[in-house]
């Protein structure tokens, strides 16, 4: 009866590249392998092995005994057996497999994770709201710093002024030229400024003013934070009794909260004016009549929204990009992920908010 | 020393930009024993495994590895010969942004035609050889210096080469951990004839590993070339310093400062 237990004999070099040619080659065997089989494996006629040859002696023995038979080790060459002992392969029953979570634990996993991120992202805007306004009654060491925040007004603020001009010039050129063509056909050349002027003041100037700044400054203070956690500086500042989130946070919040307003005031301006070269020179509207008309159109109302807006836009800008930037994790390659994150979420932030805004001052009206 | 050289680094002088940082070496490693290469730092060690494998080409002189110029060498031939060759870099050089197990399985995966069972399986017994088995799925920025040290050693041997490198393998590694490598090195050497070469400054590793000893001089040039017993027997200096762990007289350059700070001046 022994001699009926079926051989797998390899004779040669088992090695990586021998190996997948022997992989095929038991494959049939395998398959014809009956429960309760008694399989030997024969490597006395093995002249070499290598890594690669000792795992597949492995792996054939975790698919003999997944076929429910059993694998033995019926003779081995020194070399066989030397490289087995070197990478300590026994021919026994394998480990039991550590269990993979199932995909109603991962959803669940992620579900818990998400919540997580949803409570330190609220603590974190509750602690900056507390320090920030806390900061301003206090004469000692835990007051606002005038000069981190005048720091970080001129690298919010004042770097970001030549672009966001720029960029509110042209999207109000290309707002009127498009309505322009539209309005001509009617005859309403004259509602170019009440278009021009509203559709600025009202949404473009903060959105656009919140886009920008939300790659430009939400970037780098994403990249700042997460670089100090990563070099273990917000470490050193918790053990010196420095609460980072009043000492990295609050300026940059009050940065932003006096700068973002400014910017977007600036942004409707150069926006209006965009719409204005193309009234005069596409449309040839008068400067007097356009700009009475404009500011007929334009009501108190209609610049404050916008600012409120571009307040509570710079609030969602400054708190992602602290957040995401202290939630890093890994190494450098952590650093260009949270910076990458904090910008996505920050815009998709901003836009939500901005729908949120329009529904509620239209119904509010 | 009969047998013909593994390595063969026959009047090299290469360097970076303009600096030469190693001058006219000639250095012969011998095929299945332990070469320590040793020297000060800045004396060209990683320099001269760099043109060992092909990163850096000699300003002069030729490298043969196994009797291949690896920079003659069609890219095909070249990708196998370096197949057989595992470098271990200074910094381990994982690849950050995946994990230590597909580290490791990288180069199986470019080398050979293995079924994805049998590579799980050799990456599962390289990791175990270094001790790593917990810590296949983390990243190597989850790993400490001295593991992701150990995770590269195991990407070096993944296609069990023949010649391995080492760039200070026990640097950064507590007692214990390094005198595991030096077994294992020796394990290694001993059971499939693998060529050594390790760059060190480890004397007690030296001791335990080391057939032959190559040391380098300031200025890349060849200091001593021979086996342990002979350099322990060498009357050089530099190398009887080495091995006495004393430090030569300052030159005389540096004296009036050394005067100046012990009071002498």
């Amino acid at each position: 009866m022994a001699d009926e237990t079926p051989v797998i004999e390899v004779s040669g070099p088992l090695d990586r590249r021998t190996v997948p040619a022997h992989h095929e080659a038991a494959r049939t065997l395998l398959a014809s392998l009956k429960p309760g089989d008694a399989l030997r494996l024969d490597l006395s006629r093995v002249t070499a092995m290598d890594g690669a040859g000792a795992a597949w002696c492995r792996v054939l023995q975790d698919q003999v005994v997944r076929r429910g038979a059993t694998l033995s080790l019926h003779a081995a060459s020194p070399q066989a057996r030397d490289a087995l002992s070197v990478f300590r392969v026994r021919l026994e029953p394998p480990p039991a497999p550590v269990p993979t979570p199932g995909r109603l634990e991962r959803v669940g996993d992620s579900a818990v994770r998400a919540s997580q991120a949803a409570i330190e992202f609220l603590s974190l805007a509750a602690d900056t709201l507390f320090f920030a306004v806390q900061g301003l009654f206090r004469r000692d060491r835990r007051r606002v710093r005038g000069s981190a925040v005048v720091e970080q007004m001129v690298r919010i603020g004042l770097e970001s002024l030549g672009i966001v001009a720029l960029i509110s010039l042209l999207v109000g050129l290309t707002v009127a030229l498009q309505s322009a063509y539209q309005l001509r056909q009617f005859g309403a050349n004259i509602y170019i400024a009440n278009l021009v002027g509203v559709a600025m003041t009202r949404e473009m100037g903060p959105l656009m003013t919140a886009i920008l700044l939300a790659g430009r400054s939400g970037a780098s203070i994403a990249a700042e934070t997460a670089t100090m956690v990563i070099t273990e500086e917000v470490d050193a500042l918790k053990t010196m009794g420095i609460h980072p989130v009043r000492f990295l946070v609050v300026p940059r919040f009050w940065g932003i909260t006096i700068t973002q307003p400014l910017l977007t005031v600036i942004s409707d301006a150069l926006g209006i004016l965009g719409g204005f070269l193309i009234a005069v020179t596409y449309l040839q509207l008068g400067v007097t009549s356009f700009l009475d008309q404009l500011i007929g159109a334009l009501q108190v109302k209609d610049i404050a929204t916008g600012l409120v807006k571009s307040v509570s836009f710079a609030w969602i800008i400054v708190f992602v990009a602290s957040h995401r930037g202290f939630r890093v994790h890994g190494g450098a390659e952590g650093v260009g992920l949270a910076t990458t994150a904090s910008v996505v979420q920050s815009i998709f932030m901003v836009i939500a908010a901005d729908a949120f805004f329009s529904l509620l001052f239209y119904f509010g009206d | 020393m009969d047998a013909a050289p593994v390595i063969e680094v026959v009047g090299v002088t290469a360097g970076y930009a303009d600096t030469p940082v190693l001058r006219d070496l000639t250095v012969r490693i011998a095929p299945g024993r332990v070469t320590t290469i040793v020297g000060g730092s800045g004396c060209g060690k990683s320099t001269l495994l760099k043109v060992i494998v092909g990163l850096l080409r000699p300003w002069t002189g030729t490298v043969r590895v196994r009797g291949l110029d690896l920079f003659a060498l069609e890219e095909d031939e070249r990708d196998e010969a370096l197949s057989r060759i595992g470098l271990l870099f200074q910094q381990g050089a994982m690849l950050n942004s995946v994990t230590v197990a597909e580290n490791v399985a990288l180069p199986l995966l470019e080398h050979t035609a293995l079924p994805r069972a049998v590579i799980r399986e050799v990456v599962r017994l390289k990791l175990e050889l270094v001790g790593l088995a917990d810590a296949a799925q983390k990243l190597p920025s989850e790993l400490s210096g001295g593991m992701r040290k150990r995770a590269a050693l195991a990407r070096a041997i993944a296609l069990d080469p023949d010649l391995l490198l080492c760039d200070e393998p026990s640097a950064g590694l507590d007692p214990q951990t390094a005198a595991d490598l030096d077994r294992l090195i020796l394990r290694l050497k001993e059971t499939f004839q693998m060529t050594v070469v390790v760059v060190t400054h480890e004397i007690a590793s030296i001791e335990t590993i080391a057939d032959d000893l190559v040391m380098l001089a300031p200025g890349g040039r060849l200091a001593f070339t021979g086996s342990l017993a002979q350099a322990k027997a060498s009357p050089i200096p530099d190398v009887q310093d080495f091995f006495a762990r004393r430090t030569r007289a300052a030159p005389a350059e540096t004296r009036p400062l050394l005067d100046f700070l012990e009071g002498r001046a």
